[in-house]
């Protein structure tokens, strides 16, 4: 009760200065490496961290990070908690129900199947998958034949195969790669890569034309130079998808 | 942190662990400790006056007061905890922005609620965009503190109106017929012993309060379920410091904590039932006077 008070009293005097729209919040989630991850030194990192820092500098706005649990990630953008979304979020009909997007600055990319050495690859169609919940990836296994496990955070997925609660994970390759190759063989892929959603992109509020705008011009600027195919080399290495 | 840690990976294996567990990630996690403890001790006594204020207002002798207490437990105790505290801070966030939209910005001529959005002009925002990102962690702080409160303030209302109506009925009458106000009765007679019968429920309450501190988590809390989580998982070389999936170990650290904390509790409590039992015309200040305490 007391910090609250404290903090309304300091927001009533302290805060009253020029209202700058120039900050702008951006929310993220720090669990999907190499995407977003909280690095050892309690900073949000990755492919994610490092484009949106370069969009912010390039529209001369003043950019805040801000950590959220992927399954309120939606709720609370709309709720006005932060601005945008940058979390390996693929851009679906579903979701553009709730928020709009800006244009892609990931290509559709192929997920993957990933299970224990050795695994039948026939579970994927009648054994037991795990996605993340909420994901691209949970709505196409909830459509094929197998039993789908969802948990809120990509680490529990891999774990749950490790441990053989599920038969296979599916997720993004370029998530899943990094895991598979550090596994020492305990796993491997699983089947063909499937093409999932229209590519990532960063998720605005409906109503946030301005900055959607903003961020869609920086995005294309970063296409043409030939900048954002640089860093997407850097992050994910040579097989993923580029821009022309 | 120090000197040594320059190159993780090339280091043996004690200093490896010396590095490890003085990354910024665990030093956030070493913090997050104070962070419920924290709010423990400041969600207790807020819990305890507004339960205070509650177990009054449903012994009062105006009508309207005791409906408003009678409502305000009810309706607390009767809705699952986390549904609360997942109402009260979205709630209160709302309503305070709405509030501080129609204060500072009358003039603004677009709908609050556009389709999906919820959106107060950037002047009302609470906390405003530009606030540094501490002011942001103590508001969220404060709300859940306050969803805390609210819970923890229904049910102790519930455990003190029954210590209050506990306290024999004759101790009453006799500081009434020594011509106290019922005020006076009420601060001299009935408030220094209603606390050895609200006690039992009272200890209860705490350790409960101590147990739900891990959904703090469900409210956007960097706690500590939050970071066993987060530092247990698996780690790829992407990170300075890769190992394998450590859940196990962390969770049995929180496990421990919270063993550790309702221990020490239990162990202040038993002290404070004895204090408060002395001259008391209870089992255990009976107890107590015959062994001559």
């Amino acid at each position: 009760m007391k910090k609250l008070a404290l903090t309304l009293a300091a927001l009533a005097f302290g805060a009253t200065s020029a209202i700058a729209q120039d900050v702008v919040r951006m929310g993220s989630e720090g669990a999907y490496p190499p995407y977003n991850f909280i690095n050892d030194n309690n900073e949000l990192d990755g492919f994610e961290r490092e484009l949106g820092d370069m969009l912010c500098e390039r529209a001369e706005l003043n950019c805040e990070w801000v950590i959220n649990d992927w399954d309120t990630i939606i709720p609370n953008l709309v709720a006005g908690n932060y601005d945008t979304i940058m979390a390996g979020m693929s851009i679906t009909e579903a979701r553009q129900e709730v928020i709009a997007f800006t244009q892609n600055y990931l290509q559709p990319e192929p997920s993957q199947y990933v299970g224990l050495a050795g695994t039948d690859p026939s579970v994927i169609e009648s054994g037991i998958v795990t996605t993340q919940s909420n994901t691209i990836q949970a709505a196409h296994v909830a459509e094929t034949e197998a039993t789908l496990v969802e948990f809120p955070t990509p680490d529990e997925t891999i774990a749950a195969v490790r441990s053989g609660e599920a038969d296979a994970v599916l997720a993004d390759g370029a998530f899943l790669q990094a895991i598979v190759d550090e596994s020492g063989g305990e796993l491997e892929i699983l089947g063909d890569p499937l093409l999932l959603g229209d590519g990532i992109g960063m998720g605005v509020r409906q109503s946030d034309d301005e900055l959607r705008e903003t961020f869609n011009s920086i995005i294309s600027e970063m296409k043409e130079d030939g900048s954002l195919n640089e860093l997407i080399v850097k992050w994910f290495g040579e097989e993923m998808p580029l821009f022309d | 942190m120090f000197a040594f840690c320059a190159d993780p990976s090339a280091l043996p294996q004690w200093q490896w662990f010396a590095c490890y567990l003085t990354s910024g990630t665990h030093l956030a996690f070493y913090w997050s400790f104070v962070v419920v403890i924290v709010l423990i001790l400041l969600a207790a006594p807020a819990s305890l006056l507004l339960g205070f204020g509650g177990a009054l207002a449903q012994r009062s002798r105006y009508a309207p007061l005791r409906w408003f207490g009678a409502g305000y437990t009810s309706m607390v105790r009767g809705v699952p905890d986390i549904v609360f505290f997942l109402f009260v801070p979205i709630a209160v966030d709302q309503s305070l922005e709405f509030l501080m939209h129609q204060i500072r910005c009358p003039d603004w001529d677009l709908p609050i609620r556009r389709g999906n959005d919820f959106l107060v002009c950037p002047a009302a925002k609470v906390p405003l965009s530009t606030s540094p990102s501490w002011v942001h962690d103590f508001y969220a702080f404060g709300l859940a503190l306050l969803a805390f409160a609210l819970v923890f303030g229904a049910f102790a209302a519930n455990t003190l109106r029954g210590a209050m109506e506990a306290v024999p009925k004759a101790q009453i009458e006799t500081a009434e017929a020594y011509g106290m106000t019922r005020g006076q009765a009420f601060r001299r007679v009935l408030l220094p012993q209603m606390w050895v019968y609200a006690l039992p429920g009272l200890s209860n309450l705490w350790m409960i309060l101590i147990k739900a501190t891990p959904l703090l988590f469900l409210l956007g809390i960097q706690d500590i379920v939050f970071w066993a989580r987060e530092l247990g998982g698996a780690k790829t070389s992407l990170y300075t410091y890769p190992h394998p999936d450590w859940r196990v170990w962390y969770f049995l650290v929180v496990l421990i904590f919270y063993l550790l904390l309702t221990w020490v509790s239990q162990f202040g409590f038993e002290r404070l039932m004895g204090r408060l039992s002395v001259g008391q015309a209870t089992a255990g200040g009976e107890r107590m006077r015959k062994a001559g305490l």
